[in-house]
């Protein structure tokens, strides 16, 4: 059971202000999930043939310097990095496939939280004003970013266990809810190929999608298909390389809000989280209709 | 030899385990109705439970208390954590919610005289407080039930404490359910039904689901009793380890955990046989959980679902619950299928110590029925002392073996003070098998 | 007249000041500025006072109202006049899930949407949505009005009891036992006195009525589908 946000600009002058705006959004929803919050933040693309990884240790004294080095020698490809807390982004021009190879190898305890082109997903235990200053959530840019706070329900409080969780390449999944056929799709998505980290059923929820998507389907279908496959409650946010997506189970008890505005698309479990955001007394206000895809996306540059 | 001198025997007929009598019985019941069969009453088979632990008397390395001069304290304070006026008990033995309607008035008012007598609470139940009920029980817990039946905020005002209930041990999941022959004008009028329908409960709350949402209906209710009383969460044990964390992240002051064995007015007899956990094994996980918060005795922990006798009553507060509550127990007290109500037990196709079609409304003991000829033979003042009288004895029965335990107060029972005599009643209670050291399923 | 700014003061201090009204009216006009969606305002009023929220309210407010007046400038967010007694909620803007959510008496005005299960249980409040209302309104609906100027969603009075439904624009499914049903003179007549109070210009004779079909009242195999 948790809180779930967030925020996507349509207007490209605000970028700047990104993390400014949703910091207070996360915060708002701290009742709803005190145990741990996260939130994937898009933005600072990279370029063809490069990929971006967050990458988190258990505490902010691993030697990443050292990792790096590693990986330099290793691999003899142009990269760039920095250090967040216990985080690091680290940008390669390389394959995938090849990059987690090689982290495999050299650091297999530290935890690839998410890849792509764009995408970068930071999260961790702790109230999420905790989370925000630790991360410095309140200067950071982007386009469109998506948040979640948790009140861990069936499973332990941990850092793996906190949403955002990775789908794909630039993809990721907050829920609010509870499934009730995890286990079972667990067992199924495991002879599929896809990974488990935790007994978390938005870790199934996010692994049933990546599979469809693995698959061919397209976002929309993948979603519909969920539908079907996961019983339960959910309202799930979805993160996108261009965009976010939100959809609610067909019975709809778990609650979700947006506003939209010239300037942004909004999306929040309760009204209070956007009450700060600028325009929105004068906002477009709804809440989305059970078992439908609401999306919003930029074309690809 | 002559064949005629041997008596031919009886041939000796075999019954099946899977098919017996009873199930052949349902089997066909079923076929005949095409409706599920409904009763009253928790689960009826045989359980770990109690009965499967034993307490440790005083020897050489512990001593016994004596009795009277050397006082074994039993009242317990609920809902501190919070609320202004806390529910101060001189037991902790509480009347569990059982509703208007599932019993008669005279039946409640019979409770709340009994419990009033013995210093402890009473509890309303899915259709509302009446005015016998208030105005009999000194302590009464006011239950905030999904079909909201007869919720009002006046009678909020009047409750000593609220308790908002997900589920119920008999059928956690389910809801309300009363049949039409107990819909009467009365109980109609406190529901807003028509008279005579069979009752439709919704499950889940209309307005929150889940226990982030949980959270602001708990504030709501303290805000609407300016945080003055008490607020308890009632769940049928199910995940408790999970359910008890999350009801203390949503603000309980106090959880109610009611375990399989627990009754209900009527429900489907397989929701009540198969479903649900039995208490046993709830209460460590409940602890445990609370403990990991560091909140055990500060969210306090009440347990109901099969609790007889003051040995039942020791041996829960032993493993960590600070009260117990009773249903069932307290419905036998008042005379519930009494032995000299076998005859006519008998006309209804039962028998003395087996009726548990309460869901009729047809109980010749005046307790679960709504008929007013068989209401009147349920005296409440008698009923109210043959109450108290069973809460005393309830107590007085804990307490001998709370002092022979060397405890100077019912809460400093613990787990220490128990052993187990099967495998599976030493898993679930997390006490070791008696005369070994070893608690099975320990690493789990 | 009295103004609570809730970027000053708390909701706690809001509620107490209005409880404390009981038996002891000193302010019959209250004020709230800088709601700002917070939760339960406005809760547990007990005396006819009049209650100005001039924002957005979140969860649950005016919940358990009796005889005061309180009008939000805004939207509401769940349990909007959850289990209100008596007296009059109106809500300017949208309201949602869970609107009037088994209250037994007043009247409820919300000019804009209602979302899901709107009058979900209801127990004698009288409802009056200006827009459209959710899936699943109205469900297990005892007693009470329900009147919807636009459309209704999916499952209306699904397990309907005695709660008298009017919608004038589509339904988009029916419940279970839930029915259209004749209007009469009588209920174009106690539509329209409906409609009048909410203030809407609306004509009664737009209007559809629904109401419970009464198979479900007693067990019968032959409905077991509709369970």
């Amino acid at each position: 059971m948790c809180g779930i946000v967030g925020l996507y600009l349509k207007n490209p002058a605000l970028e700047s202000r990104l993390g400014e705006l949703f910091e207070p959004m996360l915060e708002a929803m701290t009742d709803r999930g005190p145990d741990s919050a996260g939130f994937a933040i898009y933005g600072d693309e990279v370029g063809d043939g490069w990929v971006k990884l967050t990458l988190q240790a258990t505490s902010e004294d691993y030697d990443f310097k050292a990792l790096i080095a590693g990986v330099r020698s290793r691999l003899q490809l142009p990269l760039d990095w920095f250090q967040n807390a216990s985080a690091i982004v680290l940008k390669i021009q390389a394959d995938e496939a090849v990059v987690r190879a090689v982290l495999g190898e050299l650091a297999p305890t530290v935890r690839i939280m998410s890849v792509g082109k764009s995408i970068e997903i930071l999260k961790g235990m702790g109230l999420p004003k905790e989370i925000s200053a630790r991360f410095g959530l309140g200067s950071m840019k982007g386009s469109h970013i998506i948040g979640h706070t948790r009140m861990a329900t069936e499973s332990a409080v941990t850092m793996e266990g906190s949403h955002p969780f990775s789908t794909g390449a630039d993809l990721c999944l907050v829920h609010n809810g509870s499934l009730s056929n995890h286990f079972r799709l667990r067992q199924e998505l495991r002879r599929e190929g896809i990974h488990f980290d935790t007994e978390n059923d938005t870790e199934v929820a996010a692994g049933y999608l990546a599979w469809r998507l693995q698959q061919g389907d397209s976002l929309k279908t993948a979603l519909d298909s969920s539908l079907e496959a996961l019983d339960g409650f959910f309202t799930f946010a979805i993160g996108t390389r261009n965009g976010f997506a939100v959809i609610r189970d067909p019975i709809a008890c778990k609650p979700a809000i947006l506003a939209e505005t010239d300037d942004y698309v909004a999306m929040a479990s309760e009204y209070q989280a956007l009450s700060s955001l600028p325009g929105i007394e004068t906002a477009k206000v709804w809440e989305p209709v059970p078992a439908t895809m609401y999306i919003w996306e930029r074309e690809s540059a | 030899m002559s064949e005629s001198n041997t008596p031919k025997a009886a041939p000796v007929l075999r019954e099946s385990a899977t098919f017996d009598r009873l199930t052949i019985q349902e089997i066909q019941r079923a076929a005949e109705t095409g409706i599920y069969d409904i009763r009253g009453g928790g689960t009826k088979r045989k359980l770990p439970h109690f009965d499967d632990l034993l307490l440790l008397g005083a020897s050489v390395s512990r001593y016994p208390l004596e009795g009277y001069r050397e006082k074994c304290g039993t009242d317990v304070i609920l809902g501190n954590r919070f609320a202004k006026k806390p529910i101060h008990l001189k037991i902790p033995v509480t009347i569990a919610g059982m509703s208007f309607g599932a019993l008669s008035a005279n039946a409640k008012e019979a409770l709340g005289r009994g419990a009033t007598i013995a210093g402890t609470s009473t509890t309303t139940g899915d259709g509302g407080m009446t005015p016998e009920e208030r105005g009999q029980s000194q302590h009464l817990v006011y239950q905030y039930l999904p079909s909201r039946y007869g919720m009002n905020p006046d009678d909020l005002r009047k409750a000593d404490a609220i308790e908002i209930v997900l589920g119920q041990g008999a059928k956690p999941g389910g809801g309300g359910m009363l049949l039409g022959m107990k819909v009467t004008e009365r109980v109609a009028g406190m529901r807003t039904l028509p008279v005579g329908v069979d009752q439709r409960s919704a499950c889940r709350h209309p307005d929150w689901t889940g226990p982030d949402d949980l959270a602001i209906k708990i504030a709501e209710i303290r805000e609407i009793t300016d945080w003055e009383k008490p607020i308890y969460v009632k769940i049928g044990a199910s995940r408790p380890y999970y359910d008890v964390k999350l009801a203390v992240k949503a603000g309980a002051d106090v959880i109610v955990l009611d375990g399989m064995q627990g009754g209900t007015a009527a429900t489907q007899e397989v929701f009540i046989e198969h479903v649900g956990l039995p208490i046993l094994c709830v209460i460590p996980q409940a602890v445990q959980a609370l403990q990991e918060m560091g909140m055990h005795r500060k969210v306090q922990l009440i347990v109901s679902g099969g609790i007889r006798n003051g040995a039942d009553v020791a041996k829960a507060m032993a493993l960590g619950a600070d009260a117990v509550a009773i249903g069932t127990a307290a419905l036998i007290a008042l005379g519930d299928n009494h032995p000299r109500l076998d005859e006519e037990l008998k006309k209804l196709g039962s028998a003395a110590g087996f009726y548990d079609d309460w869901q009729n409304g047809r109980d010749p003991a005046g307790i679960t029925t709504q008929d007013p000829e068989l209401s009147k033979r349920l005296d409440p003042v008698e009923g109210g002392r043959r109450l108290a009288n069973y809460l005393r004895v309830l107590v007085l029965e804990a307490q001998t073996m709370a002092r022979a335990c060397g405890k100077s107060h019912l809460h400093n029972l613990d787990p220490e003070d128990l052993v187990a005599l099967t495998v599976e009643s030493a898993a679930m209670a997390r006490v070791p098998l008696a005369g070994t050291s070893w608690v099975p399923g320990s690493q789990y | 007249m009295k103004t609570i700014d809730l970027s000053k003061s708390t909701v706690r201090e809001l509620n107490q000041a209005l409880h404390d009204q009981v038996n002891n009216v000193q302010e019959r006009e209250w004020v709230v500025t800088h709601s700002d969606g917070a939760h339960n305002l406005a809760v547990g009023v007990s005396e006819a006072v009049s209650i100005d929220i001039q924002g957005h309210a979140g969860y649950y407010c005016a919940g358990m109202n009796q005889k005061a007046s309180v009008t939000v400038h805004g939207n509401v967010g769940v349990g909007c006049a959850e289990n209100m007694m008596s007296g009059y909620v109106r809500v300017k803007g949208s309201a949602s899930q869970a609107a009037g959510a088994t209250a037994h008496g007043g009247l409820l005005v919300i000019e804009g949407d209602a979302g899901a299960r709107c009058g979900i249980s209801m127990k004698g409040i009288d409802i009056i949505v200006g827009g459209s209302i959710g899936h699943m309104s109205c469900f297990m609906g005892q007693a009470g009005r329900l009147v919807v100027c636009g459309d209704a969603g999916d499952a209306l009075g699904d397990s309907l009891y005695e709660t008298r439904i009017f919608v004038k624009g589509n339904v988009e499914s029916l419940g279970s036992d839930c029915i259209a049903k004749e209007m009469r003179p009588e209920h174009i007549e106690e539509l329209q006195a409906l409609l009048n109070r909410a203030g809407f210009n609306e004509k009664a004779s737009d209007f559809k009525r629904y109401g419970s079909a009464r198979q479900l009242y007693n067990f019968k195999v032959d409905n077991a589908s509709a369970y």
